[in-house]
């Protein structure tokens, strides 16, 4: 735990320090507005309810874009620059290593992700929706975020490059997507099961999106997170110590 | 402090190292000699709980390092051949990650910083970003963040490597001020760096120990008869008809050499090798210059441990313990 906090502190350091991190909130909330201009204001005259809806199905997009690209440097980067021996000749464990890293980029990600909150609360002045429904959608954002940090820590965990980890993460947010389409076409019940086991359609999209918090779904995410957590700090033992 | 049983690391089918077996006493500074590709690399990372052994015994401090290498890795400071530097921290903040992720409070830490820095010569940049610092700098922080926690073993790996003379000497400096406090190992492909700083050399060779003891001890397994001193000298002989085997015959002559060797001519002047026991440059000196000749240059250096170095790297002979 002591040594959790350690790297937590100086990675969240290192992302406040960075451009990078700061180009990438940015962007998303640059994207955001825009969405939100176009998906959800530009569309006519629409239910304040169905324009908080498409405010956080783009959100989670965003959000999901988002976490991998803050995810994908955390142990790639160290590899690259050589930074990593540091971690690996001292007594910490590689779950501690992994809960640092992981944690300040959750922490990180909530409050950039949070800076987009104007733009509910401005459906919420202008409209009829109830503070709870844009809380439960940002408790979604936040899981989804938390879940695609956990895939791209593992991708990262995987490369040694970090555009090797971009395109694994990616590829494997994106697969994790699909399933729900792929589900479509399979016989039950393994379309049951590829259906939940999809990041977006059966958690988000039919809960948080329209302010339903749901506990099968909020465990969900939480059991993707420490599956790819525990896929990473696994991956990070089998290379630390060969 | 060390102890080594036929330790052998392997990646993938190719050998990187071993098997090997060897002891480091506590308070002791070795030198780990090689060419590029000899295993200094990969044995010093498994000392530092780096890289696991493929088989054989590594105890550290009375720890097994496979069994226990959180234990272990508790008793080391490791500088690799690149330093572990993050370059968007200040020095100071750096140094106390590096001692707070190996164990040390907060209390601890504090106390330790200013010896740290100055140790180093770091209490200038301290509060510098570390991707603004020279190279030299980098270099030093690096052994910094090995020593912040007091490690009973320091493990250098290339620690000059990349820096300028006077860096060279300064880092040569602070490793025999380190050598007070630690069990120091180090490793080199520059023999005056490994001479100059270590009390015994561990020489590798093709992931093997080709020979292992003092700098004396193992010229006297490697050359037990030759000369310990390279003497080149250039002289102008005074007119004489056979001028070449006159001053052969009188440099032959002097005590404490042992061979005289043409080495051809420079302008006016005939030049020799003279391999000697000793330091003999002044006797050599004043005997020309009684007998008439002109000196017009004279060098000498020890040969021991390029002597060494290249007999054994060359499949000279091996001596082993």
């Amino acid at each position: 735990m002591r040594a959790t906090s350690i790297i937590f502190r100086r990675e969240l350091g290192a992302y406040l320090r960075s451009p990078v991190g700061y180009v990438i909130a940015a962007l998303l909330l640059l994207v955001c507005g825009i969405l939100f201009q176009a998906k959800a204001l530009g569309e006519g005259k629409l239910l304040s309810a169905t324009v908080l809806q498409r405010f956080f199905e783009f959100s989670s997009g965003t959000t999901v874009v988002m976490a991998i690209a803050l995810s994908i440097r955390l142990i790639a980067e160290e590899r690259q620059t050589h930074t990593l021996i540091l971690l690996n000749t001292s007594p910490v464990r590689d779950a501690e290593i992994i809960a640092g890293k992981f944690l300040a980029a959750f922490v990180f990600l909530s409050g950039i992700v949070l800076l987009s909150l104007y733009m509910p609360l401005l459906i919420l002045v202008n409209g009829k929706i109830t503070a709870s429904q844009v809380a439960v959608g940002y408790i979604g954002l936040f899981l989804i975020g938390s879940a695609s940090l956990a895939i791209g820590i593992f991708a990262s965990s995987l490369a040694r490059h970090q555009l090797v980890a971009a395109a694994l993460g990616a590829s494997l947010a994106g697969i994790m997507y699909l399933l729900y389409e792929l589900a479509k076409k399979m016989p039950a019940p393994l379309s049951t099961v590829l259906q939940d086991l999809g990041l977006w359609q059966a958690h988000f999209q039919t809960s948080f999106m329209q302010g339903v918090f749901s506990l099968k779904d909020l465990v969900y995410y939480l059991s993707v997170t420490y599956f790819f957590l525990l896929l990473a700090a696994k991956t990070m033992e089998a290379k630390r110590w060969q | 402090m060390i102890r080594a049983e036929n330790v052998s690391k392997y990646f993938g089918a190719k050998r990187a190292l071993g098997p090997v077996s060897f002891e480091i006493e506590e308070g002791e500074t070795v030198g780990f000699l090689g060419l590029n590709g000899a295993g200094k690399t990969t044995a010093l990372r498994i000392f530092a709980c780096d890289l696991r052994p493929s088989a054989g015994t590594v105890v550290v401090g009375n720890i097994d390092a496979v069994q226990k290498p959180h234990e272990v890795r508790k008793l080391v400071g490791f500088l690799p051949e690149n330093p572990p530097l993050y370059g968007d921290m200040l020095v100071r903040e750096y140094l106390q990650f590096a001692g707070r992720v190996r164990g040390m409070s907060a209390p601890a830490l504090k106390k330790r910083m200013p010896e740290v820095l100055d140790l180093t010569d770091l209490t200038e940049v301290q509060n510098d970003m570390i991707f603004t610092l020279s190279h030299g700098f980098r270099q030093r922080v690096g052994v910094a963040q090995a020593i912040v926690h007091e490690p009973k073993l320091l493990i250098l790996d290339e620690p000059t490597r990349g820096l300028d003379p006077v860096q060279i000497v300064e880092m040569r400096n602070l490793v025999r001020n380190l050598k007070k406090k630690h069990t120091v190992l180090i490793s080199s492909h520059i023999l005056t760096e490994i001479s100059e700083t270590c009390d015994r050399l561990l020489m590798l060779g093709d992931g093997e120990i080709l020979a292992s003891g003092t700098e004396e001890s193992l010229l006297s397994k490697v050359e037990p008869n030759a000369g310990s001193w390279r003497i080149s000298i250039a002289v102008v002989p005074k007119a004489e008809d056979d001028r070449e085997a006159a001053l052969k015959k009188l440099l032959t002559g002097l005590s404490g050499v042992s061979e005289v060797k043409d080495s051809g001519r420079e302008d006016d002047a005939l030049a020799f090798e003279v391999l000697a026991e000793r330091d003999i440059r002044a006797e050599l000196c004043r005997a020309l210059v009684e007998g008439g000749h002109g000196v017009v240059r004279i060098g000498g250096s020890a040969r021991n441990l390029e002597n060494i170095f290249l007999k054994l790297v060359h499949g000279g002979e091996r001596a082993r313990n």
